[in-house]
């Protein structure tokens, strides 16, 4: 998708806005539980980093994946199985989800890439489908009640996490970590390569690089990111369900990203946050969430494809070409 | 019995894919004439499938018309919808990437399937088979309700005639030049925007004919779309969407390894297609009849 | 004896591929009955000449006129509908269509068109529904005869194509002259064009360098031998 905008951060003014934006971003989130439902915050920054790692994929590497939530949900079913039937703290836990997304992104994604665009989104919707049903007949994810009831034990044997400040303190470190990962990714050599790829993906072949390799690597890098926000979320939540792992959980990740702002690093968050706080408004109201999330999705692919976060760097751009 | 099984319940099973694979052939067949001139993955044709099966109920419930007409009916309402969305929206979408028309439907899905779910809930509600197809024959090695035998027969009949229209008539000539050259059939003056718009009335039409098919097998249910348009998409995939024929073929295909599936290893039937899908994938990534890598 | 009317006037046109200038203010005038030839190297912008005339060009301003029309307002499908044909370079032979289906897919937008006999008569070797680049190029030119327009834009016809099949295409463009046909013609072989062109645009750069009657072409050799190159 050539339709992505890049962030503005070339020159050094704007590289000291973003560096005042960041140390405000994250006095904010250290400040924010006290005044907000930090269940809430916590649910935010899950969905933030499952849009984020969804945006690796589409935004940086071009490919539209529609079956991200086998990732988010299975590496929840991982962990809450891990912690609650085997007994192993919360660390270990969470580790053993996103290695179990990674090996799911691994299977998926071999499929996947063999075809491109629109198959290639057709294939990992099928596939994940697949997860979907075996998920639902397979033992260990308890059916249709979902694990119930996980514990969230004690962080590294001693730190308690049922207390909701910790486990908020611990779940924004994780995003912080999941958010680093990403821009370390994006700006690496590898990340170039990701994006010449999306550019042109004939042009890189012809350049000499294993395109299927690195869009297998990018989308295994991209589940495992997903991973460890289903597997975060699992915690915080304490439980597991199906609608993990349902299509409607693909297409809302897909959703926040567009709203935010494909290509951009930060914009997912938003578009996760903004999607996050709809949802809690509308479950108490009687407007069915569904017709405003396929309402949302139609007025942003035609007419606000950038998303938020992606027409602010347009309009930042504007100004700089206008000032010149 | 065969291979160990009662031939009826053989038969039945077999007979259960074949009626899938009917819808399979149908909504793929749909899928792929809009693809193919589109060039968009129309996501809202689980819905429209929907829409079709409600048009009748509706039409049953609240004016009193019957079967029959709805099987006209109902297509035309849902085929002209479809145009509206094409003139309105989709049109807008042909000069940016192909997945932003995919994005599209699926938002328009979303809210069709939700309108639905608002005013019906999820349960199915019930269409009566037309009294003329009632009842069932015995053919010795199993009981075919008449219904579903119809199904099977007005599929064929619909993939055949629509096979003809696009092979073998002047208009379908237009449809299969514009899909390799749209700009130069538009420079001999055939007014090929109009020709997209006709063309996604037809796929959504055919869509809800299927499912003015599907009302009195299945119930009719705001879910009955969204379930079906995934194990679709597999079996477009496994397709490829170079061909019509390849389509409808792989539809009935699909539909019938589905039906032996349950009969021989039930607990994976509903995955069954995922693997074929897979399979294909490993040995003919363009799809058993695709033309395109 | 009166001249003929100028059927297509075109006026300072600019045309764009993208961010690419490909033309630069090209003006040009057919009167009817000619065969007028767009002569130029590769890449100097006769193709986009012919297409930004049927308005197959993504941005293009300037005036287009023709028998009183202004073409730069039209919609594409409705250019040939005034009564433009076009044979492209690359011909456009649709794969997925029969040889019949191919002939007779342009609609038919004005009388005076030929039949499908008569089409065979002129062309005989089509009946043999073959798929040679000599039967394709056939084929597209056929195929808008069909179709009753009075201009024909004309790309390279003898591109690729074996000399005994390039006599037989310059006697075909006499016979249509001598029907009646105005025809804009874009050539390399000037030679070829020389046979059956009245009058000659040379291009280079996205504009037209000068004109010239078939007469003049002898006095004009040394100018074409620089600009072409040959």
């Amino acid at each position: 998708m050539a339709e992505t905008t890049t962030s503005p951060s070339s020159t050094p003014a704007a590289g000291r806005i973003e560096t005042i934006l960041i140390i405000l971003a994250i006095a904010a989130m250290i400040a924010l539980p006290y005044f907000i439902y930090p269940i809430f915050l916590m649910k935010m920054m899950c969905f933030a980093l499952f849009a984020c790692a969804f945006n690796l994929l589409l935004g940086y590497t071009g490919l539209l994946s529609f079956g991200h939530a086998a990732f988010f949900g299975g590496a929840a079913y991982f962990t809450a199985h891990a912690v609650k039937v085997w007994g192993l703290g919360p660390e270990i836990g969470i580790l053993i989800g996103v290695f179990g997304a990674a090996v799911l992104g691994l299977v998926i994604g071999f499929f996947a890439i063999r075809r491109q665009g629109i198959y290639f989104a057709m294939i990992t919707l099928a596939l994940s489908q697949m997860f979907f049903f075996f998920c639902v007949q397979a033992e260990f994810t308890g059916g249709e009640d979902g694990i119930q009831g996980v514990p969230r034990g004690q962080l590294f044997g001693f730190i308690d996490l049922s207390n909701e400040h910790t486990m908020y303190y611990f779940v924004a470190v994780i995003f912080l970590v999941g958010l680093f990962c990403i821009w370390r990714i994006v700006n690496s050599p590898f990340g170039m390569i990701l994006r010449s790829i999306r550019e042109n993906e004939n042009r890189a072949i012809s350049l000499g690089y294993s395109v299927q390799y690195y869009k297998l690597a990018a989308f295994v890098m991209s589940a495992a990111l997903a991973g460890l926000a289903g597997a975060a979320k699992a915690l915080v939540f304490q439980f597991a369900t199906l609608t993990d792992v349902a299509w409607q959980m693909s297409g809302e990740v897909i959703l926040m990203t567009l709203l935010g702002g494909i290509g951009t690093l930060v914009g997912p968050a938003f578009g996760a946050g903004f999607v996050v706080a709809l949802q809690n408004m509308l479950a108490t109201s009687a407007f069915p969430v569904t017709i405003a999330t396929g309402l949302i999705f139609m007025i942003c692919v035609l007419i606000f494809r950038r998303g938020v976060v992606g027409e602010i760097y347009a309009w930042l751009d504007r100004r700089k070409t206008n000032e010149k | 019995m065969i291979f160990g099984i009662p031939i009826q319940a053989f038969a039945g099973q077999l007979l259960v894919g074949l009626i899938n694979g009917s819808f399979y052939a149908l909504l793929s067949l749909g899928l792929a004439i809009i693809f193919g001139l589109l060039r968009v993955i129309n996501f809202a044709h689980g819905a429209q499938y929907m829409l079709g099966a409600f048009t009748g109920y509706l039409l049953l419930a609240a004016l009193g018309i019957g079967y029959w007409p709805a099987l006209i009916l109902a297509p035309l309402i849902v085929g002209l919808f479809g145009i509206v969305v094409e003139r309105l929206a989709l049109s807008r979408l042909y000069e940016v990437d192909a997945l932003y028309g995919l994005l599209f439907t699926f938002g328009l899905a979303l809210v069709i399937e939700g309108v639905f779910r608002y005013y019906f809930g999820v349960s199915g509600n019930p269409y009566p088979v037309p009294s003329q197809l009632t009842g069932a024959t015995n053919l010795g090695f199993m009981v075919l309700p008449i219904y579903r035998g119809w199904v099977v027969i007005a599929s064929l009949i619909i993939c055949l005639a629509t096979w003809l229209l696009i092979e073998k008539t002047k208009f379908g000539s237009y449809l299969r030049a514009a899909t390799e050259n749209p700009k130069l059939v538009q420079a001999f003056g055939v007014n090929v925007p109009m020709l997209l718009t006709l063309t996604y009335g037809l796929g959504a039409g055919l869509a809800g004919l299927a499912g003015m098919l599907a009302a009195p097998v299945y119930q009719v249910s705001p879910l009955m779309g969204s379930n079906l348009i995934i194990v679709v998409f597999a079996v477009v995939v496994v397709g490829g969407m170079g061909s019509i024929l390849g389509a409808i073929i792989t539809g009935y295909m699909l539909g019938l390894a589905e039906g032996l599936t349950k009969v021989f290893y039930p607990e994976a039937s509903n995955i069954v297609i995922f693997v074929i899908m897979a399979i294909v994938l490993l040995f003919r990534p363009a799809g058993l009849f695709g033309k395109d890598a | 004896m009166p001249e003929p009317a100028t059927l297509l006037s075109v006026r300072d046109l600019n045309a764009w591929y993208g961010e690419s200038h490909a033309l630069h203010g090209v003006t040009l005038d057919i009167r009817e009955g000619e065969t007028v030839t767009l002569l130029g190297r590769n890449g100097v912008g006769k193709t986009t000449t012919l297409r930004a005339i049927m308005g197959l060009v993504r941005k293009r301003t300037g005036e287009i006129s023709f028998q009183g029309k202004d073409l730069m307002r039209m919609p594409l499908h409705l250019t040939a509908r005034a009564g433009i044909g076009y044979v492209p370079e690359e011909r456009g032979i649709f794969a997925t269509l029969t040889v019949d289906e191919n002939l007779i897919l342009p609609p038919v937008v004005a009388q005076g068109g030929m039949s499908v006999e008569e089409i065979f008569e002129l062309f005989p070797n089509l009946k043999s529904r073959r798929n040679s680049p000599g039967e394709q190029q056939m084929l597209a030119i056929a195929r808008i005869l069909r179709t009753g327009v009075k201009v024909i834009l004309l790309d390279e016809p003898t591109e690729g194509l074996a000399p005994v099949i390039v006599q037989r295409i310059g006697e075909l463009l006499v016979e249509l002259k001598t029907r009646g046909m105005t025809i804009l013609l874009v050539e390399q072989n000037f030679r070829f064009a020389s046979k059956v062109a009245d009058r000659f645009y040379l291009m280079e750069h996205g504009k037209v360098l000068s004109q010239f009657a078939v007469g003049e072409l002898e006095s004009r050799m040394n100018e074409l031998h620089e600009v072409l190159g040959v």
